[in-house]
């Protein structure tokens, strides 16, 4: 099993008190499997994916990557974690902006250290991104934008592709191109896809879907 | 206000203090220590009595003089050196302790011209020589004019300049020189101060005065005071009201009445066309202010009556320039009068302390 | 309305109180060292205009004796007697208490004169009495505590270190009976009189000193000042300009809504200047207070050393001048608007939904940055030129300026090349990240990267010149002071006795005679000097004729020194125009402290044209070691007043305790100076560094640690200022350069050989690299310690 979580829970403090964002959630996903990941705004989807990443650490319960509990890693483990096994697209497409988009797209698989020029130029030929690499962010549409910052999750070869809302900022058929790409991308990496959305109509596109309701997991 | 006019003031009011009354200028009766005081057994002696003296501490030769231009216009003219010492004894140049004031005046029926000197003895800026005699302070100049058979005071030339006008004239005596009081001894109070006191209230005078309009040549009667003490007045008397009357029919009065809380003391010397003087005492003469001025923000009584019961005499005298006030570091009034009444004639009347 | 807008725009500080503690320390340290500088210069500004009125100098005519010889006072009865109005003066230095005595006469003294007593006036009784009094002011009456002197009355009016007494007690007190140094003559001369060249045709007369030679003088030293205080302001300056330009792109959101809630946008900007002058006022006030400190912490030394190297006396107390404190404000005010100036033009013109860009407003193009490096290059072709061409003060400051301004200007294009060139050739993702950011850092640090340029090259510049300075004069002083003794005597008479005694128990007693005249048109002094081995063997001489010191023995030439020569054009074999009569020039030499003219003959020739000048100092040549022993005897034998006899350690022991005074005013400015940098340098990287949270977030994400993300920030900073610095230090020599051949000539007159003192760079390094750092330090560790959290709401708007 790629990544198994066992009854999650996180409460974020907040102005009215604390708050219980997620409360027992369990999951499972295998390599190659991709699983969507719905629900309303606020019912935790991004939580999860963050806790998944390493990037905060759950209250109670339990995420295992590969067997290994994400929880009893150092801070430094969890970034090595990260750096080496997990590929992030966000939202925010959270690009270098000092680096142009060649740059951008190797950076993960050179701190990784296995930086592969030929997979990177099928991935960028792939997302469309051929005659960009030499400009910098700013220079880019939202849609070059995301396609970098996938292009960037998927260089390093992760055994786990973490994305929120990836399409997010884009219109319907961009969305759309841009999900198909990722997902052909995940299946040839032969990477596990967890992907939060709340379009139906990506959600579908994915193997498996998993609703959250106010912090809780209904199949 | 700067140093040298604050110390000034303080100097000045040293000088005048026995003039003015000691009221306002304390600390000086310590200082009267090692000076010589008035004494009634004194006999003057000339010329060396015309000279300073230099064991007392106060002096002054006080010429005032009533002229008439070609028009017969009235002016009048004021010519004084005060001499005073900070201490006893001399001491070279700028060491000396003699301080020296100059004060002139030309007085119009609407002008009142006023200058200042200030000097020290000891490096010849003023001073008194008596063989030849005079009286300088910077280029003002008393200079006895007397052939060597004559009193040094027969005949004098007077100069003065101020800012804004100037005087030339020449003083012929007409008469002797006149002592008041006990052989010269002038009493100041009920208290026995005093002072020596002589005049010659006896010159016609001729000569030129400068005014801002220009030269005017005048004649006139003048007179002239001299007076010596070291002994400050009373500090009671607040200030003292004094005239030098020269009357139409030769007859010259001089009489002053000291203002003091205890009850106003009065002296006068009736002096003859001759020169023989009638001494007269406390109370003889009354002087009564018939109307003040507005002067220097003061109230000055500018008319007054004259009475001397045992002489006749009851008359009024009127300033010429009710603005005659001497602007200078200690202020007073000085300015000529004319005399109606039982009498008529010209004069000077000072008033201090107002 | 205006209430509400100014309650929401001022809110932001609240949410933000570094920013606004950072605006206000800028603004404030800026205020601070140019107003602290100002109330220095204004202080003894006044001291000298004091002087220069002191008894109405600047205002009446004088009359002195032609040959300088003292006026016997009868001549003063004299001129009163024609109606002259003159008053006598006398004065003199006496060397017991160090004070300069004034005796006048109260009697005559033109009115408005004399100074005014405080508190209980004298009375004439006290002044003029044998006892007498002296007028001083009131930090000299401390000073003179204990000295042996008539009472003291204290008044304001004076400058320190001179005393008014009546004549009378002055001629005692200084010796001279009989005798005045010149009479003053009042305005109010009456016309007609004789005149004066008819009955004193000894006497001259001097028409009045106008605004005091002091002040000319001095104004080079205060120019230093000024100008250390101009970029001390400056270097503030950078620090508001950065915060300000930080806060108003944050709040553009704010603005955008207050636009779209219908505040208009005149108002706004209304809104926005009065909130920036409340903010200068508050930090105007606190300059002003912190100024004030600084000038009363600095003034002591700025005395001394104007005493020192000009004999002017400046009072060591402060004054708080209204006016000063307004202008100070108003400075503040002035500055808060110039800094503010670009972000208030750009909100005027800013449609109503524009978006929110702080980053961009840190990133500025390349092709700005080589604007400004072509402004820049302007700016050190037009010092080029200056230093080639240019003459005098002005243009020396001036190539002060362009060469500061221009390296300032060009600084970020340098950096932004030279760290290109790194991120060229990288070799890991993180190294090529790490250039890659850091060039991207450079405009948005460049205005803080200016600054500490400035500070630093101002600190090797002037460091470099006061070392430069002090090698040479220590040199020169010992080269100078040959004479082991040096006596001082009050008399000829008591010169003439001491000399009987000494002469046999020495091996040589040089005259050290002089007058005061008019050197070339120069106010200064004419030396005569003895021929002796002394003189050929160790005075400085700069460049001479070769047989000079037998030239000079047989009267042929003069030597005159740096001064004189640079002043007035002056070439070995020149004529110069010297008091009695002209001579060939037949060498220069260095006279370092000295800000007048000189010139020596020899002593025949002296004597023969100054028959009448004093004869009181001499120069004794013996054995080192006999020295004190000598001076102790002498002292006892004649009674000698104290200061005069004077070791030769002792007057280079003063003279380079002047140097240092000198000096620590500078120092202590220029340490001041790279503190408002290093303040500069925290406030940008702090302000940076909230910016730099979403640049840096995706790095945590992609698995670099907190704390090498927070190590590298701090490396990227020191990697700068150690670029800085190194072009700080050419700037640092080429300021150098310019202070000691060009200002220093142009204010001094002489020109220093430069040397260079690379361990004092090292030593710079050594502060300044590890101060960078420690700026970089906190934001770093703030970012150590960052929630992840915080780092999370980087990736998404929701928490979903």
């Amino acid at each position: 099993m790629l990544l198994t979580i066992r009854g999650l829970t996180k409460t974020y403090p907040t102005r009215e008190g604390p708050l219980a964002v997620l409360r027992g959630v369990d999951l499972d996903l295998e390599r190659g499997e991709s699983l969507a990941l719905v629900g309303e705004s606020g019912s935790g989807k991004s939580t999860l994916l963050h806790l998944s990443a390493g990037l905060d650490v759950a209250d109670q319960g339990t995420i295992r990557l590969d067997g290994a509990a994400v929880a009893e890693m150092t801070d430094s483990q969890r970034a090595a974690l990260r750096r080496d096994r997990i590929g992030l697209v966000f939202q925010q497409f959270n690009l270098i902006p000092s680096l142009n988009a060649g740059a951008n797209i190797s950076m993960q698989a050179r701190l990784a250290g296995r930086n592969a020029p030929d997979w990177n130029a099928h991935l960028a030929k792939a997302l469309g991104l051929g005659d960009l690499l030499q400009r910098y962010p700013e220079e880019l549409s939202g849609g070059q934008q995301q396609r970098v910052a996938i292009a960037r999750a998927l260089a390093a070869r992760p055994a786990l592709v973490l994305a929120d809302e990836p399409t997010g900022n884009l219109d319907e058929a961009n969305a759309d191109a841009v999900l198909a790409l990722m997902l052909g991308l995940v299946a040839e990496a032969g990477a596990g896809l967890l992907l939060v959305t709340h379009s139906p109509r990506q959600a579908a596109r994915l193997g498996r879907q998993m609703r959250l309701v106010m912090g809780q997991s209904q199949a | 206000m700067n140093a040298a006019r604050r110390l000034f003031l303080a100097a000045a009011a040293a000088m005048l203090a026995s003039r003015v009354g000691a009221q306002g200028f304390a600390g000086l009766g310590a200082a009267v220590e090692g000076f010589d005081l008035p004494d009634p057994a004194t006999r003057f002696g000339f010329p060396a009595d015309h000279g300073a003296h230099d064991a007392f501490r106060i002096e002054w030769w006080y010429l005032t003089a009533s002229l008439s231009g070609p028009d017969g216009t009235p002016y009048g003219i004021q010519w004084t050196l005060f001499r005073t010492a900070l201490k006893p004894g001399g001491g070279a140049g700028f060491q000396s302790p003699t301080l020296w004031m100059g004060h002139a005046a030309l007085t119009t029926a609407t002008a009142h011209h006023v200058a200042e000197r200030l000097a020290r003895g000891g490096v010849g800026q003023a001073g008194v020589t008596t063989v030849p005699f005079q009286a300088w302070i910077d280029e003002w100049e008393m200079t006895s004019l007397a052939g060597p058979a004559e009193d040094a005071l027969n005949k004098i030339a007077l100069t003065a300049r101020g800012a804004d006008f100037s005087y030339d004239l020449t003083l012929q005596a007409t008469g002797p020189l006149v002592v008041h009081g006990d052989n010269g001894y002038s009493v100041k109070s009920s208290e026995g101060q005093a002072s020596h006191y002589y005049s010659q209230p006896f010159y016609e005078v001729s000569g030129q005065i400068v005014l801002p309009s220009g030269p005017v040549s005048v004649i006139g009667q003048g007179w002239l005071d001299r007076e010596w003490s070291s002994q400050p007045l009373s500090e009671r008397q607040t200030g003292w009201d004094w005239l030098s009357l020269i009357l139409e029919d030769g007859t010259r009065l001089m009489g002053y009445r000291m203002r003091d809380t205890g009850g106003d003391f009065t002296a006068a010397s009736w002096i003859m066309p001759d020169g023989t003087v009638d001494v007269l005492p406390d109370g003889a003469l009354v002087m009564t202010p018939l109307r003040t001025a507005r002067v220097a923000d003061r109230d000055i009584p500018i008319e007054w009556r004259i009475d001397v019961a045992a002489k006749r005499l009851s008359v009024t005298i009127t300033a010429l320039n009710d603005a005659a006030w001497m602007a200078t570091t200690v202020p007073y009034w000085e300015g000529p009068v004319f005399v109606t009444g039982t009498h008529r004639g010209r004069g000077y009347l000072e008033m201090t302390g107002y | 309305m205006n209430r509400v807008v100014l309650a929401t725009l001022l809110s932001h500080w609240r949410k933000r109180p570094l920013q606004l503690v950072l605006l206000l320390v800028g603004l404030s340290l800026a205020t601070a060292l140019w107003s602290g500088v100002q109330a220095i210069n204004a202080e003894a500004r006044s001291s000298y205009a004091d002087a220069a009125s002191l008894l109405g100098r600047d205002q009446f005519d004088r009359l002195v004796s032609r040959d300088g010889a003292p006026i016997n006072e009868a001549r003063f009865a004299e001129l009163r007697r024609a109606g002259w109005p003159v008053s006598p003066v006398v004065e003199g230095w006496q060397p017991e208490t160090g004070l300069t005595l004034i005796g006048i006469d109260p009697l005559t003294m033109p009115a408005g004169v004399a100074p005014v007593a405080d508190g209980k006036g004298p009375q004439i009784g006290d002044f003029l009495a044998a006892a007498g009094l002296l007028l001083v002011n009131p930090d000299t009456t401390e000073r003179l505590e204990d000295a042996d002197l008539p009472p003291l009355f204290a008044t304001q009016d004076l400058p320190p270190m001179t005393a008014i007494g009546d004549i009378a007690l002055v001629q005692k007190l200084l010796g001279k009976p009989g005798v005045i140094s010149h009479l003053v003559i009042d305005s109010a001369a009456p016309p007609g009189l004789v005149p004066l060249d008819q009955i004193a045709p000894d006497l001259v007369r001097v028409a009045p000193e106008n605004g005091g030679d002091l002040a000319r003088l001095t104004d080079s030293f205060h120019l230093n000042l000024t100008a250390f205080g101009a970029l001390a302001f400056v270097v503030g300056l950078f620090i508001a300009h950065a915060v300000i330009g930080l806060v108003f792109e944050q709040r553009r959101a704010t603005m955008r809504t207050l636009r779209a809630l219908g505040v208009p946008l005149r108002r706004i900007v209304v809104m926005l200047v009065l909130e920036l002058g409340l903010l200068a006022l508050v930090a105007g006030a606190a300059g002003v207070a912190l100024g004030y400190l600084v000038a009363a912490a600095l003034l002591p030394d700025v005395a001394g050393s104007l005493r020192g190297l000009y004999g002017a006396d400046v009072s060591g107390t402060l004054t708080l001048r209204p006016g000063w404190v307004l202008a100070a404000l108003a400075l503040t005010m002035g500055g808060m608007l110039t800094a503010a100036g670009a972000a208030l033009w750009q909100t005027a013109r800013m449609p109503v939904l524009a978006p929110a860009m702080p980053r961009a407003w840190a990133r500025a193009s390349a092709r700005q940055l080589a604007r400004q490096g072509i402004a820049g290059g302007g700016f050190l072709a037009l010092a080029a030129i200056l230093a080639v061409v240019g003459s005098g003060l002005p243009a020396a400051f001036g190539l002060l300026a362009a060469l500061l301004v221009g390296a300032a200007l060009i600084l970020p294009w340098v950096v932004a090349g030279v760290v290109g060139r790194f991120a060229g050739r990288a070799g890991g993702p993180v190294r090529q990240w790490f250039w890659a950011d850091t060039a991207q850092q450079v405009p948005g640090l460049s205005l803080a990267l200016m600054a500490l340029l400035l500070a630093l090259a101002s600190n090797v510049g002037v460091g470099t010149m006061v070392a430069s300075f002090r090698t040479t004069f220590t040199g020169w002083l010992d080269q100078r002071l040959a004479s082991e003794l040096y006596l001082n005597v009050r008399s000829p008479e008591e010169g003439a006795a001491v000399l009987d005694w000494v002469t046999p128990r020495v091996d040589a007693v040089l005259p050290i005679w002089s007058v005061s005249g008019d050197l070339n048109g120069l106010p200064g002094d004419l030396f005569g000097v003895a021929d002796h081995a002394t003189y050929r063997d160790n005075w400085p001489l700069l460049s001479a004729m070769p047989d000079v010191w037998d030239q000079l023995a047989r009267g042929k030439v003069a030597l005159v020194n740096e001064q004189l020569a640079r002043r007035t054009g002056l070439a070995v074999g020149d004529v110069v125009v010297l008091p009695g009569g002209d001579l060939p020039v037949g060498g220069i030499y260095s006279d370092y402290g000295n800000p007048l003219a000189q010139a020596l003959i020899t002593l025949a020739l002296f004597d023969a044209r100054f028959p009448e000048a004093p004869h009181l100092r001499y120069g004794l040549r013996l054995p080192p070691t006999k020295a004190d022993a000598l001076a102790q005897e002498m002292t006892a034998r004649f009674q000698l007043p104290q200061g005069a006899v004077v070791p030769q350690a002792e007057i280079k022991a003063y003279s380079l305790g002047v140097f240092e005074r000198t000096f620590a005013v500078t120092d202590a400015l220029n340490v001041l100076t790279l503190g408002v940098a290093t303040v500069a340098l925290f406030a940008s990287l702090l302000t940076l560094a909230e910016m730099r949270l979403p640049q840096l977030a995706p790095l945590w994400a992609l698995g670099l640690t907190r704390r090498r993300l927070a190590a590298i920030e701090v490396l990227r900073i020191v990697a700068l200022a150690a670029l800085t610095l190194v072009v700080a230090i050419p700037l640092g020599l080429a300021l150098a350069w310019a202070l000691v051949a060009r200002v220093n000539v142009a204010a001094f007159g002489w020109q220093l050989p430069m040397s260079l003192f690379p361990r004092d760079w090292f030593a710079l390094a050594l502060t300044a690299i590890p101060v960078a750092g420690i700026a970089a330090l906190w934001p770093a560790l703030r970012l150590m310690r960052l929630p992840p959290t915080a780092l999370l709401r980087i990736f998404a708007n929701e928490r979903g």
